[in-house]
């Protein structure tokens, strides 16, 4: 492979830019802008799934043909493992702690706990 | 920042300590000096590619870091020992159980196998080298240099001392401030990222580069071990480093992620550590299996009984080491219901491993056992790890937990998988490889020594401990009542049989390496089953001339009855080799200057190392060495000279 022509990688390089250019509008977005939260939440999510296709299109080689099926058994293992650690996370993390202090609900275990959250 | 803010002083424990670092590197500097080895040591080790060569240097890191953390473990006994004589106080002690566990965890445990995998794994499938011998450096040096970051943190600012869970919020930035958990989050983020890339590298290898007719179900056990652990490391360090990064962010930039102010929630920290810890153990345990099963099989003289569903088991274990994290925070209060499904995924995991035990029991029923000394380590494993196996699923029960969590049974639940585990595993390991490696055996009586001490050693150590937590001793406590004297004294005898234990062993190595006689055949044991033991010893640099076709996952048993070798002349061909490059080791070590700064805010310095590392990032990019080939007649040459004392 050392014998043929190097092409400069502008794939890589424009890749490699916008994931960090994401990168930053997200952490702005989250930090700087007035948006409302919930459009914040929106907005950082939307640029995630961007980042992912960059990661994917550029870097990944999502396209190529001819290395198996590797990539796609990889792909959904690694969608289970994200499924369990968001939905495990929201599972464990809410069960008893809550930041909803009208519910009667929750209030039965952890009161105090509790009052570390107060004062939001 | 005034000097003595910068170095630790007032402890005299601590100057001792430095005194130590201070000789040891300046002997060090001396005989490479003296000796005229600088040159020898950049062009063969530092630079090199080679994967059996930084398997190597993975040992010996390993090694030394075992020492370090050793020393810590005798310190805590000696204080837990004699509580009166204010060896330790409370806050040097945090300090040390802190550095103990982690070091033992990420820097013993970790490089140790993944030392042994990267010498092991190529030469049992038949492959020249990793997929990226480049990367495979630069994993080693920046674990190296992750390592090297974290041990020089009691010397210089102070070490961490929120144990190696680091929980918040005690690490956060408003209970210990300081660049002391900066050290843990740096450390470990640097050694982490050689981690993960050894996990890409080791999974590519495994399944691109088998030799032909090597299907995965004829892969030797301890290759699938590995193939499954990079899986885990794959799946889990990411959440490792997203912890960490996190954490990073709330120290050293004022979030509040994990803060107990501002809506920042410090448990979700103890969730993600051990969605990364609970597989993390099992990262250390499944190629530990997989060392154990190789030696097991070859020394009792039988295929390993039930491959298949020894490898199933791997599999199933490692799916469910994703779904029990929460068995480390059972009393955090996530309710009784999440803590049901927990405690039964937790019991779930007892039974492959249940499964594994038997098949190694099957292994050994009515075969002609040689007790070599790896096979002794690897007997001893069995009703040791099994005593852990039993207390892990006391643990698991939610209820029970309630009673044995933090407490003394804890501690000894671990160690009772962790050591007669991993490290029996890694010293067997080791034993059983070192001719491959180093082309002389160690000397047996040693060994048996070494293993005779190790075991009562440990056995005294930990049995007690269990006791000591059922009596209601928590975990990292710097002095006891006289309740518990007793019990932790004769814990204290075990623990420093045990050090004898090592440090026999570490003689073994020295006096073997004058003593013991060279010359020797590629199937050094005369038990061999696999493809690394069809090579010539010492291993030539491009490790196979030839490969066989390979027909079940005993290949060299099947080579030996058609008289086959790993050097076929009318096969001949030339091999394509990577030159050795110097990039892996500076751009870590600039990594390391980078992180070093972080770990002391200094934000301007730490962006400049930051700028260095993008530069060497895209040196390696535009880099088009394509590597050198060798010839058929030197090959021919070298096998040749190799194979003349062989009579095979
Ligand atoms: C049958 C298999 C096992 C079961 C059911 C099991 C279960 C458990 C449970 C429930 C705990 C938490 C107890 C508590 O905090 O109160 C625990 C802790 C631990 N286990 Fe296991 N375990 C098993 C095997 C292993 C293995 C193979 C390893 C590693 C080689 C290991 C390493 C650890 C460690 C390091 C901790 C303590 C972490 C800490 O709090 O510092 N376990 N185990
Ligand atoms: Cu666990």
């Amino acid at each position: 492979m050392s014998e043929k022509k190097h092409k400069y990688p502008w794939n890589h390089i424009i890749g490699f830019v916008l994931s960090i250019a994401l990168t930053f509008l997200a952490a702005w977005t989250a930090l700087s802008s007035d948006l409302p939260v919930m459009w914040i939440i929106i907005s950082i999510m939307v640029l995630a799934v961007i980042q992912a296709l960059i990661q994917l299109f550029m870097f990944m080689h999502i396209v190529e043909k001819g290395a198996g099926d590797a990539p796609w058994n990889m792909m959904f293992h690694a969608a289970v493992v994200a499924a369990i650690v968001v939905s495990g996370s929201l599972f464990t993390m809410s069960f008893g702690f809550t930041h909803d202090h009208g519910g009667g609900e929750h209030e039965t275990e952890q009161h105090e706990e509790q009052g570390a959250h107060e004062g939001h | 920042m005034q000097l003595d803010e910068f170095f630790v002083t007032g402890e005299p424990l601590i100057y001792i300590g430095m005194a130590a670092i201070v000789l040891v590197s300046g002997t060090i500097l001396f005989v490479l000096t003296y000796f005229k080895k600088w040159k020898w040591l950049w062009a063969e080790w530092l630079t090199t590619v080679d994967h059996k060569k930084i398997g190597v240097m993975y040992i010996l890191l390993s090694l030394a870091m075992m020492f370090r953390a050793g020393v810590d473990a005798m310190m805590m006994r000696l204080q837990l020992a004699f509580p009166d004589m204010n060896f330790l106080n409370s806050q040097h002690y945090s300090e040390v159980f802190t550095t103990h566990g982690t070091i033992m965890i990420l820097f013993v445990a970790m490089p140790f196998l993944i030392g042994l995998m990267n010498y092991v794994v190529p030469l049992q499938i038949g492959a020249r080298d990793f997929a990226f011998p480049f990367v495979n450096a630069l994993s080693f040096w920046s674990t190296f240099f992750g390592a090297m970051l974290f041990n020089i943190s009691f010397v210089i600012g102070g070490a961490p001392d929120a144990g190696w869970t680091n929980y918040a919020p005690l690490a956060g930035s408003e209970l210990s401030p300081g660049p002391g958990i900066n050290y843990y989050l740096l450390g470990l983020q640097l050694s982490g990222i050689g981690t993960l890339a050894t996990g890409i590298n080791l999974m590519v290898t495994i399944l691109r580069m088998r030799a032909p007719g090597m299907s995965l179900f004829k892969m030797p056990i301890f290759t699938w071990s590995t193939l499954i652990t990079s899986f885990i490391i794959i799946f889990a360090f990411p959440i490792l480093t997203v912890a960490l990064a996190l954490m990073t962010i709330d120290r050293i930039f004022g979030s509040h992620i994990f803060t107990l102010t501002g809506e920042g929630l410090p448990m979700m920290w103890a969730n993600l550590f051990w969605m990364w810890g609970h597989p993390e153990v099992y990262i250390v345990i499944l190629p530990a299996f997989g060392i154990f099963s190789e030696i097991i099989s070859a020394f009792a003289q039988k295929q390993l009984f039930g491959y298949k569903t020894m490898v199933w088991a791997i599999i199933l274990i490692a799916g469910l080491s994703f779904v029990v994290w929460v068995h480390h925070f059972f009393t955090m209060g996530a309710g009784a219901f999440v803590n049901s499904i927990f405690s039964i995924t937790t019991m779930a995991i007892a039974i492959p491993t249940g499964v594994k035990i038997f098949n190694w029991l099957a292994t050994i029923y009515k075969s002609k056992i040689i007790f070599g000394t790896p096979m002794m380590w690897s007997l001893a494993f069995i009703p040791s790890f099994t005593i852990g196996g039993v207390t892990g699923v006391m643990l698991g029960m939610a209820a029970a937990d309630y009673q044995f969590h933090n407490s003394y049974f804890l501690v000894s639940h671990f160690h009772y998988v962790l050591i007669p585990g991993t490290i029996f595993a890694c010293f067997a390991g080791l034993i059983y490889w070192f001719p491959k490696m180093f082309g002389f055996q160690l000397n047996r009586k040693l060994n048996i020594w070494a293993f005779w001490l190790f075991l009562i050693g440990f056995h005294v150590t930990f049995f007690p401990q269990y006791f000591l937590g059922l009596d209601g001793m928590a975990r990292r406590l710097f002095t006891i009542g006289p309740e518990w004297f007793t019990l932790n004294f004769i814990s204290t005898a075990g623990a420093f049989v045990m050090g004898a234990g090592f440090a026999v062993f570490v003689y073994c190595i020295v006096y073997s390496y004058f003593k013991s006689t060279r010359d020797l055949p590629g199937d050094v044991w005369g038990v061999g089953r696999t493809l690394e033991w069809a090579t010539p010893t010492p291993v030539p640099k491009y490790n196979f001339a030839t490969l066989p076709d390979v027909k079940s996952h005993d290949a060299l048993i099947d080579m030996k009855e058609d008289g086959e070798t790993t050097f076929d002349e009318d096969k001949l061909e030339s091999i394509h080799m990577p030159n050795y490059t110097g990039q892996p080791f500076i751009m870590t070590a600039i990594m390391f200057f980078a992180s070093f700064f972080l770990v002391f805010e200094w934000i301007t310095l730490a962006s400049i190392g930051l700028i260095g590392i993008i530069v060497m990032m895209y040196v390696r990019s535009f880099d088009y060495d394509g590597g050198y080939h060798i010839g058929v007649d030197e090959i021919s040459k070298i096998e040749n000279s190799l194979r003349g004392h062989d009579n095979e």
